[in-house]
C-alpha cells in the first residue's frame, strides 16, 4: 500500500478496505526500515500520528463526511510550527523548542485529517539547496544515498521519494520546494505568494517564503495544495480570494491550444546535457498534444541570482534578529554577571551554523549605511524589471517553462565549500519568489549520462496556479504511458538498515 | 575585486550579534569577496527611473477588527523561556553595572 499514490490510499481508505492506523503504522514501519540510510526525519511521531490515525478511524466509522485526503498520512517540514511537536528549521538555536500553537498550514492540515508522521530535516532556516547545511546532518538522495535530495526542504522530498510518506509538505524561497522535487524524480509546488497561509512557518525572508505541496504524481499534489490554501486573517499578506481549482485542472490535464513559453535566457549553456535533452523532448511531447510552443525573452533574468541572493540575506539579517537568547531556544554563556548583549552574542555563534552566519552578515553589511542603494536599493529594483519580464511574457503564453535546476542531484560535499557554486543550482527557480508568482517541478526523466532524475519547471501568474496541473497532468500523462509506469517506479530499491528511531522519537533531534 | 577585510567581518559580526572566532572571521573575509562581485551584478543594469519591488503584492497595510480574540497564557507563551521567574522572562542584565 505504501508505494500506491495519496489518490489511491485515499480511495482504499474511503471504501474502508484499510484503516488510516493501518495505513500509518505501514509508514512507520518504512521510515524504521529505512530512515536509518535516507535521514529524512528529524523527528518522528509514533505517537501522535497512530492517535490522529485513529480519530479520522473513528470519524469515518461514525459516518461523519470526512475531506479528500483524511487518513492519509504526511511529512512535515520542520520548517512549520506543530503545538507540542519538536520545531528547529534545522538549526541547533531551536534545538528542543515546541511550539505552544500549531502553524495554520499543520490546523488545516489536521481539520482535513491528514495524519503527520513526524518532521523533516532541511537545510537551517531553509537557507540551502542541499539539505547540508542543517544543523543535524545531512539527509541522502535515494536515487543514489551518495548524493544530495536537494534543499531546502530536502527532507521532505526524500521521504516522498523513498515512499515514506505519500506527501510531505515543504517551503520554497528561493526554489526550496521545486528544486529537491527535481532531484528526487516527484513532484513539487510552490503556490503564489500569499496562496497559503506564513502563520506558524518560520521566517527566512519574508517577501519570498511560501509554503507548498510535494507529491508522486500531479493530481496528489494538487489534493495538498487544495488543503492547505486559503486565505487567513492572521497572515497580513494572505490573498482574500477562492483558492484556484487546482484538483479539477489537475483531473482535466488538457494542454490543446495552451501557449507554452520557453524563456531563452533559462536553458543551454550551463545546463547539463541530459536535462537539456530530457526538457526538449517533454517540450516535443506538450507541442504533439496540442499546445502552441513559443520562445520568450526575459533579459532581467541574468541578474534574478544577484538580487536574490541580496534580498534574501538583508530580509534574514532582520528576521533571524528575533533568535535572541531571551523568550525561547538556544542560551549560552548566561553566567557570571554577562551582559544580555555578550549572551546573545555567545548564543548566536553557537546556536548558527556557517551558512546561515554567512547570509546574515551579508545582509548586515547590503543594509548598511552608504551600501543600502547600491547593494538592497539595485536588488529590489531588478525585481521589478523581473515583473515585467514576466508581464510581458505571460502576454503571449499562458504558461512558462524552463529545466527546474541546471543538474541533476551532485554529491554530497561536493559543493558545500563553494557557496556560489551551490547558489547556481537556483537559477531557473528564483525568477518566481522575486516576482511572488507560482511554479511546479514535475519528473522529466531520467539524464542518459548518470540515471538521475531530470525536472521540469512549470511557471503560471499570480493565482492562476490551475494552469501548472492543467499543463503538469498532461505532460505527466504522456511521460508515464512513454515510459511504462511513473519514474519513481524506477527509483532502485533501498536496501535497509535500522534506524535510530526509537531515540529520536522520545528526545526530539539528536 | 571585492574585498572586505577581517576587521570589517568582525564590525559587521558586531553589529549583527554573533561572537566570531578568528578563524571564522578570517574565512568570511576571504569568501567575501567573491559573493560581493556576484551580487555587485545589480549594479551593471541601468535602473534609472525603475520603481523598487519591496513586496510582490500591490497590498497595503491589512489591519483586523479590534476585537478582543484567544492568545497563548503566560505558562504557555513561557514554555520555552531559556529561564523564568515570577510568570516573566529572566534575561541577563540589560544595564551596566554601576
Amino acid at each position: 500500500m505504501i508505494f500506491k499514490t495519496a489518490t489511491e490510499m485515499a480511495d482504499a481508505l474511503s471504501k474502508k478496505d484499510i484503516s488510516s492506523v493501518e495505513l500509518t503504522q505501514a509508514h512507520l514501519d518504512r521510515i524504521a526500515a529505512v530512515d536509518g540510510d535516507v535521514k529524512a526525519f528529524l523527528h518522528v511521531d509514533s505517537e501522535g500520528a497512530l492517535a490522529q490515525a485513529a480519530a479520522v478511524d473513528a470519524d469515518r466509522a461514525s459516518g461523519k463526511a470526512m475531506s479528500p485526503l483524511a487518513g492519509v498520512p504526511l511529512a512535515l517540514k520542520d520548517v512549520l510550527a506543530q503545538k507540542g511537536v519538536p520545531t528547529t528549521a534545522g538549526s541547533k538555536i531551536l534545538q528542543g523548542w515546541k511550539p505552544p500553537y500549531d502553524s495554520t498550514v499543520v490546523a488545516k492540515l489536521k481539520d482535513a485529517g491528514v495524519v503527520i508522521l513526524g518532521k523533516t530535516n532541511m537545510d537551517e532556516f531553509a537557507m540551502g539547496s542541499s539539505t547540508e547545511n542543517s544543523g543535524y546532518g545531512p539527509t541522502f538522495n535515494p536515487w543514489d544515498l551518495t548524493r544530495t535530495p536537494g534543499g531546502s526542504s530536502g527532507g521532505s522530498s526524500a521521504a516522498v521519494a523513498s515512499f515514506e510518506a505519500p506527501l510531505a509538505i515543504g517551503s520554497d524561497t528561493g526554489g526550496s520546494i521545486r528544486q529537491p522535487a527535481a532531484l528526487t524524480g516527484i513532484v513539487g509546488v510552490r503556490p503564489t505568494y500569499g496562496a497559503v497561509s506564513r502563520y506558524g512557518l518560520i521566517a527566512y525572508s519574508s517577501s519570498l517564503d511560501q509554503a507548498g505541496p510535494f507529491g508522486r504524481t500531479v493530481l496528489d499534489t494538487a489534493l495538498l495544495h487544495e488543503a492547505i490554501a486559503g486565505h487567513d486573517a492572521h497572515d497580513a499578506t494572505s490573498i482574500n480570494a477562492a483558492v484556484p481549482a487546482v484538483v479539477a485542472a489537475a483531473k482535466d490535464g488538457n494542454v490543446k491550444g495552451m501557449k507554452i513559453g520557453v524563456i531563452k535566457q533559462l536553458q543551454g549553456e550551463g545546463y547539463q546535457k541530459g536535462v537539456q535533452t530530457r526538457f526538449t523532448e517533454s517540450l516535443d511531447l506538450l507541442a504533439s498534444l496540442g499546445a502552441e510552443i513559443v520562445e520568450v525573452d526575459c533579459p532581467s533574468f541574468e541578474y534574478a541570482l544577484a538580487a536574490y541572493y541580496l534580498i534574501a540575506p538583508s530580509e534574514c539579517s532582520s528576521n533571524l534578529a528575533r533568535f535572541d537568547a531571551m523568550r525561547y531556544g538556544l542560551r549560552t554563556g548566561d553566567e557570571g554577571g554577562a551582559s544580555a548583549e555578550a549572551v546573545m552574542a555567545a548564543t548566536r555563534d553557537a546556536g548558527f551554523g556557517r551558512e546561515v552566519k554567512r547570509r546574515i552578515i551579508l545582509g548586515t553589511y547590503a543594509l548598511s549605511s552608504g551600501y543600502y542603494d547600491a547593494y538592497y536599493g539595485s536588488a529590489q529594483k531588478i525585481r521589478t524589471l523581473i515583473i515585467q519580464d514576466y508581464a510581458k511574457a505571460f502576454a503571449v503564453a499562458d504558461v512558462l517553462v524552463s529545466p527546474t535546476a541546471p543538474t541533476t542531484a551532485y554529491k554530497i560535499g561536493e559543493k558545500i565549500d563553494d557557496p556560489m557554486a551551490m547558489y547556481l543550482g537556483d537559477v531557473a527557480t528564483i525568477p518566481v519568489n522575486l516576482a511572488g508568482i507560482c511554479g511546479m517541478s514535475l519528473p522529466a526523466g531520467l539524464a542518459e549520462e548518470d540515471n538521475l532524475p531530470v525536472g521540469f519547471q512549470i511557471m503560471a501568474p499570480a493565482m492562476q496556479d490551475q494552469r501548472l496541473y492543467q499543463a503538469g497532468a498532461a505532460l505527466e500523462a504522456a511521460l508515464t504511458s512513454k515510459w511504462g509506469g511513473a519514474l519513481i517506479t524506477k527509483a532502485p530499491a533501498l536496501q535497509g538498515r535500522p534506524s535510530a528511531l526509537p531515540t529520536m522519537s522520545k528526545g526530539g533531534a539528536k | 575585486m571585492s574585498t572586505l577585510s577581517r576587521d570589517e567581518v568582525a564590525k559587521l559580526a558586531g553589529l549583527a550579534r554573533i561572537e566570531m572566532t578568528e578563524e571564522e572571521l578570517v574565512n568570511l573575509s576571504s569568501q567575501f569577496g567573491m559573493i560581493l562581485d556576484a551580487v555587485a551584478r545589480v549594479q551593471e543594469v541601468n535602473l534609472e527611473g525603475v520603481k523598487a519591488t519591496s513586496h510582490p503584492q500591490p497590498i497595503e497595510n491589512i489591519a483586523r477588527p479590534d476585537v478582543v480574540q484567544a492568545s497563548l497564557t503566560p505558562a504557555q507563551a513561557l514554555s520555552g523561556a531559556p529561564a523564568q521567574e515570577e510568570q516573566r522572562f529572566r534575561v541577563p542584565q540589560i544595564l551596566g553595572e554601576e
